[in-house]
């Protein structure tokens, strides 16, 4: 049940971007069409996780014995650099479908706010190894739900007859802005 | 070839014609999550800037001695020991605000701003040319941030700098997550709108 509530309230109330404002990078540079917005969503989903239960794991066994807590950040951003360089070459040998799917998008997450962003946080709720699991994956869902549904409104926004200092970024920032609100109608549900 | 240009103008640059967040559109997640308030701003601004000139001056000076292939993950090394500086500096000294800006000030380092400087001008520029470029952009930052955080504070609650203007309740959602992401949309339009009406005249 605990699990069950981590996941809902990080999809849909808390929602990293819409309502934590993680993640908007990615969110309004590759959402132009649904099916990269879904690979970038895709591409999260794995390394968020695998980032989180590393970063736990150096966290709690590395930093903490050694009194080191206050090299939080420089360790984790080196640990989520390495991860991603060391995901990119295991995809490409193993799986090259999946490489060809996700390749593209492996770079840019390093620089992913949300990556890190969920990576402290676990630490700050003081969350054990399998609810962080859970977070992270609540939490990259919730990034893929919001970057989906923000792509399929832009495909339409493409035609919709705009005066000129409207189009591209602040028309889509009042979109993002609508979407958010609409989210905002979850609060209260856990 | 490209014009050398003046100290000045490199200041400058960053403020209006190179703003960071409203014309490169950069270190949105910052300029979004932190502006419910001007004094929240000003100090996640501030804290940038810092990051900005040191990072900005450090690589300036070392990258000469780092070999090309492992540029990226050592300029991140040194941003990330300077967000450190600041992370420590904040708690000691200003807690109340470091509680208000949370999370995002270790995420100074995965700031583009603060890469993109790095990348883009420190490592060909030299020392002073790049603290002067980190500080027009900081400042920039910095009047972004503020510019927003005024705005949604004055509709939101009413207040300048947490001082109540009328006895009143103010438009909630501006100080919610929806506000900041349509108050940023206007400001953009406004400014795009601004200089259409600029060239129109010109021609």
């Amino acid at each position: 049940m605990e699990y069950l509530i981590i996941i809902i309230s990080t999809i849909f109330i808390n929602n990293i971007v819409l309502a934590k404002f993680l993640g908007i990078c990615p969110f309004l540079g590759v959402s132009k069409n649904t099916s990269t917005a879904v690979g970038m969503g895709a591409a999260v989903v794995f390394v968020m996780t695998l980032s989180t239960i590393m970063t736990y794991l150096v966290q709690h066994y590395i930093l903490l014995p050694l009194g080191i807590a206050y090299m939080q950040t420089v360790t984790y951003i080196l640990v989520i650099a390495f991860l991603v360089q060391v995901v990119e070459i295991i995809l490409k040998k193993v799986s090259p479908d999946l490489y060809q799917a996700l390749g593209v998008y492996l770079p840019l997450i390093t620089t992913n706010c949300t990556i890190l962003g969920v990576a402290i946080l676990v630490i700050q709720n003081n969350f054990n190894l399998l609810q962080s699991v859970v977070f992270a994956i609540g939490n990259s869902v919730g990034f893929t739900l919001a970057i989906a549904l923000f792509s399929s409104i832009r495909e339409q926004l493409d035609n919709a007859d705009l005066p000129e200092y409207m189009q591209g970024i602040p028309a889509a920032l009042i979109t993002a802005s609508i979407l958010s609100m609409a989210f905002m109608g979850f609060a209260g549900l856990v | 070839m490209e014009q050398p240009i003046s100290l000045k103008e490199n200041f400058f640059k960053g403020i209006i014609k190179e703003n960071p967040v409203f014309v490169l559109l950069l270190g949105c997640c910052p300029t979004l999550g932190v502006t419910s308030s001007a004094v929240n701003g000003l100090g996640m601004g501030a804290a940038t800037a810092f990051v900005l000139v040191m990072s900005n001056l450090a690589i300036a000076l070392v990258k000469n001695v780092i070999p090309d292939k492992v540029r990226i993950p050592a300029f991140i090394v040194i941003i990330a020991a300077f967000v450190t500086v600041v992370q420590l500096l904040m708690a000691a000294y200003t807690p109340a605000l470091n509680e208000q800006l949370g999370l995002f000030i270790p995420l100074i380092v995965v700031n583009c701003i603060v890469l993109g400087r790095a990348e883009a001008f420190a490592s060909r520029n030299t020392a002073v040319a790049s603290m002067i470029d980190g500080l027009g952009m900081g400042v920039g930052f910095t009047f972004a941030l503020l510019l927003l955080g005024t705005i949604r504070e004055l509709l939101g609650n009413l207040s300048f700098f947490g001082y109540k203007l009328v006895e009143a309740d103010g438009i909630l959602i501006f100080v919610l997550a929806p506000g900041a992401f349509i108050t940023l949309g206007f400001i953009i339009a406004t400014m795009k709108w601004l200089k259409e009406r600029e060239s129109k005249r010109t021609h």
